[in-house]
């Protein structure tokens, strides 16, 4: 080796070294602006951000189909949803989230009212979120963030929850549903009526209860009622010392094993329940379901004190308008328009406009899924797989019965701060 | 011997050569110095885009006020304050903060101590008992398998072993050694450790491996030479020659698991308390500044243990 050829090699790999440096300096810096964006000719795009619950490839396609709309979902879980609102409002378009949050979202600012006038199908939304009633005109119970609270403004940028109809709407209402607690029939042997079962030390070890501080202590605070040790004036809405009552009871359970584990995820709460590791456990709707289609029994157990409901509706993020404003708007009025509101009664959820879902399910499955009658055909999912045979009835019954028992409603608390705290110190007890 | 570059330059024209002889004497001025942060820049860079400054960003946030739905930018300790309520004033009793660490630590001793006994065995099996090289490559993948699946598929996965109803239960109900199923095989301490273990032994095996294999072998060979027994041998010539493997590997157990909050919420039945559960359930539920103060005091934390297994073992030194 000569000398030459040491050093060329020596200057060679410096050059090399600083390159990359440079190259790394370009990049820190920022004089990389990244890869060019081609907006191509005009495709109607919806960035849709919300929960799992509304969101299905059939509802996409039929979407597109009907309107050329194309939805592109953007799937979190209800706190990332929230989070993402405040952090990043111009990350989506359309979004789709629970009336909880608005205490939340409506005083950040990054969430656009929707105009009711424009909405086809306003005026045949259901009265419970229009006037806390049933169609059938039984009045339900209002504690918690009850969407009727929440679902005016007072005017268009306000900030401010108006009591009495406005045409500016927080959440155009699409889906919401009564909740209770799932139990194993086969495994309890014995009838189960009342919230109070949950911390029944029969079934400790077997228990379970959501693991969302502000749901979860709300089915506490079921339990709690129902024992008699306590009248709450509003659950959702506790003191510091009813959310310190309501924890020390708690507390104590969870000393005393009676739960198995705490869910947070859909397929979470099916696994337990159907594995046997719990019996008993507050649970949603579809899980319930899905537990039964994998041929294991499950109730979707009404209670006496009644259940605890939630629901969801559409707005728009702060940065949208002009034509993608337009396409927001005739999204929302296609999904009002009968087909996911099928869709979502077939899953055991219930839909806002239900003159339109009723027009697009056979009379037997609004019979079943609706009128709380015996199915008298199979009944089947959205995706055909057998859900009921022929002669069930549905958990709870009709509609009436179901969303007339409602109790309370999924809530942010004023205490949330000092809620989360406790809850963090029970989960440390 | 010839390397790549050299083969290639006495490959090139002559036109090229000339060139590079120029570039040669231009970077000939930059200082020996310069060349190394020019190396190490890029590196830097990183470091400080993706970790220093969103780190000096947490500390600043953490020391913000807030309300339920956004960050207040005016000085407040509440983060702290919230966070360290009812230290003084619970007393004897352990106030919530206390209460977790102690568990985290727990957790993280148990795990540490376990995933370091069954790593250095695994390692020293490797590195001394395997002979060829092929061998020892291939058993060292075969510790990766538990990372061929997802977190969430291989919580799962634990149910049907671990449950109420599992293998394990049924297994031993079958032999007749228990007449009802054990309980605390799952979502407990117990479930949460094994699969922590599970995890992270490989991190264990890896560093000391790579430490043990570059043990000269005429040093256990002079070791059995001068009469050590094989006792012997490992306390006085593989341990200590193994060490900074052992503290590499301690320090990536230990920082993984202290901040772990997914492992130990899925095994946990989400019931067992974690340092990062408590940052988890604050921004969850948008306390952005109260989970930057946890996230600092479980920086600190983390930043003294690796600080005391530093000052046993100077890794830089050993290096």
């Amino acid at each position: 080796m000569t000398d030459t050829t040491k050093k060329t090699g020596v200057s060679r790999r410096t050059l090399l070294k600083g390159t990359a440096g440079l190259a790394g300096l370009a990049a820190g810096s920022g004089a990389i602006t990244g890869f060019p964006y081609v907006m191509s000719a005009e495709p109607k795009v919806l960035r849709y951000l919300g929960t799992a619950v509304n969101e299905g490839d059939d509802i996409s396609k039929q979407c597109l189909k009907d309107t050329g709309i194309k939805i592109e979902y953007i799937t979190a879980t209800t706190d990332d949803v929230t989070k993402r609102v405040m952090t990043q409002p111009n990350s989506f378009d359309v979004l789709d989230t629970e009336y909880f949050s608005l205490k939340k979202l409506v005083p950040s600012g990054n969430i656009l009212a929707l105009d009711a006038k424009k909405i086809k199908e306003f005026d045949n939304i259901t009265p419970v979120f229009t006037k806390g009633e049933t169609p059938g005109g039984k009045k339900i119970g209002g504690q918690g963030t009850a969407p009727w609270k929440v679902l005016y403004l007072e005017g268009k940028d306000s900030k401010t929850f108006s009591k009495t109809a406005t045409e500016f709407v927080t959440l155009i209402p699409t889906v919401y549903n009564a909740d209770t607690l799932g139990i194993r029939p086969d495994l309890i042997k014995r009838p189960i009526s009342s919230w109070s079962e949950l911390l029944n030390p029969e079934f400790k070890g077997k228990a379970s209860i959501l693991n969302i501080p502000s749901i979860g202590i709300m089915d506490a605070a079921m339990v709690v009622e129902a024992t008699g040790k306590y009248k709450y004036a509003d659950k959702g809405n506790m003191t510091k010392e009813e959310i310190d009552l309501t924890m020390k009871v708690m507390t104590e359970a969870k000393k005393a094993g009676q739960f198995r584990a705490f869910w947070k995820d859909f397929n979470e709460s099916v696994n337990l329940m159907a594995s046997g590791e719990t019996v008993i456990q507050s649970m949603w709707s579809p899980a319930v379901t899905k537990v039964r289609s994998m041929g294991i029994a499950c109730t979707f157990q009404p209670l006496k004190e009644g259940y605890r409901s939630w629901a969801s509706g559409f707005c728009v993020s702060k940065g949208v308008s002009g034509a993608k404003l337009d396409w927001a708007y005739e999204f929302v009025n296609w999904f009002l328009s009968g087909y996911a509101g099928a869709y979502l009664n077939r899953q055991g959820y219930y839909s806002a406009v239900l003159s339109t879902a009723k027009a697009n399910m056979e009379p037997y499955e609004w019979a079943y899924w609706m009128e709380g009658k015996p199915a008298e055909k199979d009944i089947k999912a959205p995706d055909g797989s057998l859900l009921e045979k022929a002669g069930a009835v549905r958990d709870g019954g009709s509609y009436e019965d179901r969303m007339g028992g409602v109790a309370c409603w999924n809530a942010v608390m004023d205490e949330n701060d000092y809620m989360v705290r406790k809850w963090n110190e029970f989960i440390a007890a | 011997m010839d390397t790549s570059e050299d083969i290639l330059q006495q490959g090139s024209p002559d036109l090229v050569r000339g060139s590079e002889t120029r570039r040669a004497a231009k970077s000939a001025r930059l200082s020996p110095s310069f060349i190394s942060w020019l190396q190490a820049g890029p590196m830097m860079l990183v470091f400080l885009a993706f970790f220093l400054i969103p780190l000096v960003f947490v500390v600043i946030v953490s020391f913000w006020d807030y309300n339920e739905y956004q960050l207040l930018p005016a000085f407040s300790g509440r983060g702290y304050t919230d966070t360290f309520e009812g230290c003084i004033a619970q007393l004897p009793d352990l106030c919530t903060i206390a209460k977790t660490y102690l568990k985290t630590l727990k957790l993280c001793f148990l795990v540490w101590a376990i995933t370091l006994f069954i790593g250095f065995w695994v390692a020293y099996f490797l590195a001394f008992h395997v002979k060829s090289k092929t061998w020892q490559m291939g058993l060292s993948l075969l510790c990766t398998i538990p990372f061929w699946t997802s977190n969430v598929i291989r919580m799962i996965a634990w149910i049907p072993l671990l449950g109420r109803n599992g293998l394990v239960n049924s297994g031993l109900m079958k032999t007749g050694l228990i007449n009802q199923p054990v309980e605390w095989l799952l979502f407990s301490e117990f479930s949460v450790v094994l699969a922590l273990v599970h995890l992270f032994t490989f991190f264990m095996v890896v560093p000391i491996f790579n430490s043990m294999i570059r043990i000269d072998k005429s040093l256990i060979e002079a070791a059995y030479d001068a009469g050590a027994s094989g006792l012997q041998t490992l306390v006085n010539v593989i341990i200590p020659l193994a060490k900074p493997g052992i503290v590499i590997g301690s320090i990536f157990v230990i920082t993984i698991v202290m901040g772990d909050f997914i492992t130990i919420g899925v095994m946990g039945g989400q019931q067992i308390a974690a340092a990062g559960k408590i940052i988890e359930t604050r921004v969850n539920a948008l306390q952005f500044p109260a989970a930057a103060a946890n996230a600092v005091i479980l920086l600190v934390i983390t930043f003294l243990i690796i600080t005391m297994m530093s000052r046993i073992v100077d890794i830089k030194k050993e290096l």
